[in-house]
């Protein structure tokens, strides 16, 4: 089984990107949980969302307190989040930054994929949401779901107005970061 | 051909609801109930369900209105979660004792004070002799079947009792996961279109929930529990039934799981039972005689089946999320009471836990089985109250 | 056991009376309807609390129920219902 924490403020869509995964799982036949750290919905607030993957259906009902994977929508989140809390060892950070964040460390032998989405939905969306630019990108960086499933769940995930300049966004993100491909993503563990 | 969908299990409730063509629906927002039925309430604002949604000031008021519609002859639902449950509680008995096959989901959550929003099974629980069926699911997938298989045992003529599909908060009604919803026809041939004996009929007035003095009170409260006892019976059929049709059995009224030389069984109810399921599993792994007893059916109680499963171990822990203060658990309760007078039985441990949202660990339920193995004397009252930071453990 | 079960329907609905149980004998008086001053202009219908008048070419009052209550003789604005002791 493997397990995704996605980090993000009430608002960036770190759920519906939680959701999203999942859903592409599904699409392809596995079996997935998404949830959101449970309580109240508050905006700005740092919010914690969930993906579990595995090959089997998932009866585990207990919270994730190891993932193979954390995903960071907003590094502003880095100083008020102990964010790599529990990251199973050689797990994989995606974090949404231009360059490592001064005073970041990454825990040994783990693995980094900086990719700086905020400028980029900006671009596109013209607001700082970054949820599936996000997904795009730890998919391209890993091998939990293809990027056709992924563009299946984005469509019957979000409202259709907004469907298809996300779906650009995913692509894009996952091109991206698969092309750069994992030596890349060693490199910037070596910058560390 | 069903559909896999990735689906919450409030999402999973409002396909079940508009799957068995719910009539009337009404209901008052409460986290973390409130998704049913806006989800609901969409499906109605697009067209694709064809039901009066009634608005109310309340929950009383939303069962109030479920009562009288139902008393028309109409197929109802409402959902709700704690402070709402707790409001509704006059409103329960009536439509128990008034014998009408309402269906209501309930999303577990924590009774205020403190306040919370997060799950545990008090409200529900508190709620057990209100003379609905109650039935407890593990999954997503478990609610939905329910759903339909709750019309069905709620609507037959032998029974015709409420009853409320209660799902852990949030655990089970905010988290996605995989689920099949079944097509329309399918829905259709196993659940017949509701027929109750007596409905309003302006051609034939009669007095709905009438007085009644001592003697003929007694008479309807003893039909109530004929029809409690009929429904244990009922909900195997149902099961069965649902199996057979669509793939799937969830035993009905309990569910065991690896029981059958198991030295030690741990009872649960609810989502819990899935972390427990995975720990099972481990430890059999580790040639440990483990096994697992799911209540599905809290009431009417299973008692004759759960006493045939549990006396051939060793030790029993009950595991819940809810507590009768001043004694133990209520689950644990009416376990330990459904193994009384038998020969050699085995030792009861009660375990209090999740409460208000607090996570059940599989470190947790391996250290319960583990703990039970030891074969340590149980006490009376609960053995043991989870999660208590700073306290002391007296076992 | 026996019990009266059987014949009971699922849930106290019965037809009127439920259970044997009429109001007639709660009377003193009974309102008796003259015929010849009766304009059928229905308020004693309308204001029966307990739903005893009985609409037809002749209105009839239901003496199983009727509490003698006197609503309707109040309320009658020919003055065509009469409040009369019980024997």
């Amino acid at each position: 089984m493997q397990q995704v924490r996605w980090h993000g403020r009430g608002g960036q869509g770190a759920v519906t990107a939680a959701k999203i995964l999942g859903m592409a799982a599904v699409y392809e036949g596995k079996y997935a949980q998404s949830f959101p750290a449970f309580g109240t919905e508050r905006r700005g607030a740092p919010v914690q969302a969930f993906t579990r993957i595995a090959d089997r259906p998932i009866r585990d009902r207990s919270q994730v307190y190891n993932p193979d994977y954390i995903v960071i929508l907003d590094p502003s989140l880095l100083r008020v989040v102990d964010v790599l809390a529990g990251l199973r060892s050689g797990g994989t950070i995606v974090l949404n930054a231009p360059v490592l964040p001064a005073g970041f460390i990454i825990p040994p032998g783990s693995h980094l994929v900086l990719f700086h989405a905020t400028p980029l939905a900006l671009e596109v969306l013209g607001s700082p949401i970054v949820n599936t630019i996000m997904a795009g990108a730890l998919a391209g960086a890993t091998s939990l779901v293809g990027l056709e499933a992924l563009k299946r769940a984005v469509i019957d995930v979000l409202p259709e107005k907004v469907a298809e300049k996300n779906l650009y966004l995913v692509i894009r993100a996952y091109e991206q970061v698969a092309g750069a491909g994992r030596r890349e993503v060693h490199l910037a563990v070596g910058n560390n | 051909m069903a559909l896999r969908r990735f689906l919450n299990g409030n999402e999973a409730l409002a396909e079940a609801v508009k799957l068995a063509g719910v009539e009337v629906v009404a209901a008052y927002p409460i986290t973390p109930q409130s998704p049913v039925v806006e989800k609901i309430a969409e499906f109605i604002s697009k067209g694709e369900m064809e039901s009066e949604y009634i608005r109310v000031e309340s929950e009383h008021a939303a069962l109030a209105a479920c009562y009288g519609a139902a008393v028309t002859g109409t197929r109802v639902f409402t959902a709700t979660s704690s402070q709402g449950l707790a409001y509704m509680f006059e409103m329960l008995h009536y439509v128990s004792g008034s014998r009408m096959p309402v269906v209501m989901a309930v999303a577990n959550r924590g009774m205020a004070a403190p306040w919370t929003i997060w799950a545990d099974h008090q409200d529900s629980v508190s709620c057990r002799d209100t003379g609905w069926v109650q039935l407890y699911v593990e999954n997503a997938q478990e609610a939905l079947d329910t759903c339909l298989q709750a019309y069905k045992v709620g609507e037959d003529p032998q029974v015709l009792l409420p009853v409320m599909i209660c799902l852990d908060g949030y655990t089970l009604s905010h988290t996605e996961e995989p689920v099949e919803v079944p097509e329309k026809e399918e829905v259709d041939a196993f659940l017949p279109p509701l027929r109750l004996p007596v409905a309003l009929d302006v051609e034939n007035p009669v007095v709905f929930c009438a007085g009644a003095g001592p003697e003929l009170y007694t008479e309807f409260k003893y039909q109530q529990q004929q029809a409690m006892y009929a429904a244990l019976l009922k909900l195997k059929e149902a099961d069965a039934e649902f199996a057979a049709r669509f793939g799937r059995s969830y035993g009905g009224t309990v569910e065991p799981y690896q029981c059958e030389d198991a030295a030690v069984i741990l009872v649960t109810m609810g989502a819990v039972t899935g972390t427990a399921r995975e720990v099972v599993d481990g430890l059999r792994a580790c040639d440990q005689k483990v096994g697992l007893l799911k209540i599905k059916s809290f009431r009417p109680f299973p008692a004759q089946e759960i006493r045939d499963i549990l006396s051939r171990a060793g030790a029993v822990a009950i595991l819940e999320r809810d507590c009768s203060y001043g004694y133990e658990g209520a689950l644990c309760t009416e376990v330990k009471a459904a193994l009384l007078g038998l020969d050699g039985p085995p030792k009861v441990y009660g375990f209090i836990g999740g409460l208000g949202g607090h996570d059940i660990t599989r470190e947790q339920i391996t250290a319960i089985y583990r703990y039970c193995l030891e074969g340590v004397q149980p006490g009376y009252g609960t053995d043991h109250f989870l999660d208590v930071a700073g306290a002391r453990d007296e076992n | 056991m026996p019990s009266a079960t059987t014949k009971l329907p699922a849930g106290p609905h019965l037809p009127t009376p439920c259970f044997g149980a009429t109001t007639g004998s709660w009377r003193t008086h009974r309102p008796v309807i003259d015929a010849s001053l009766c304009n059928h202009c229905l308020l004693c219908w309308l204001y029966c609390p307990e739903g005893c008048i009985e609409r037809g070419e002749k209105l009839k009052v239901n003496l199983d129920f009727c509490k003698g209550c006197g609503i309707c003789a109040h309320e009658c604005p020919r003055r065509a219902i009469n409040m009369l002791e019980e024997a």
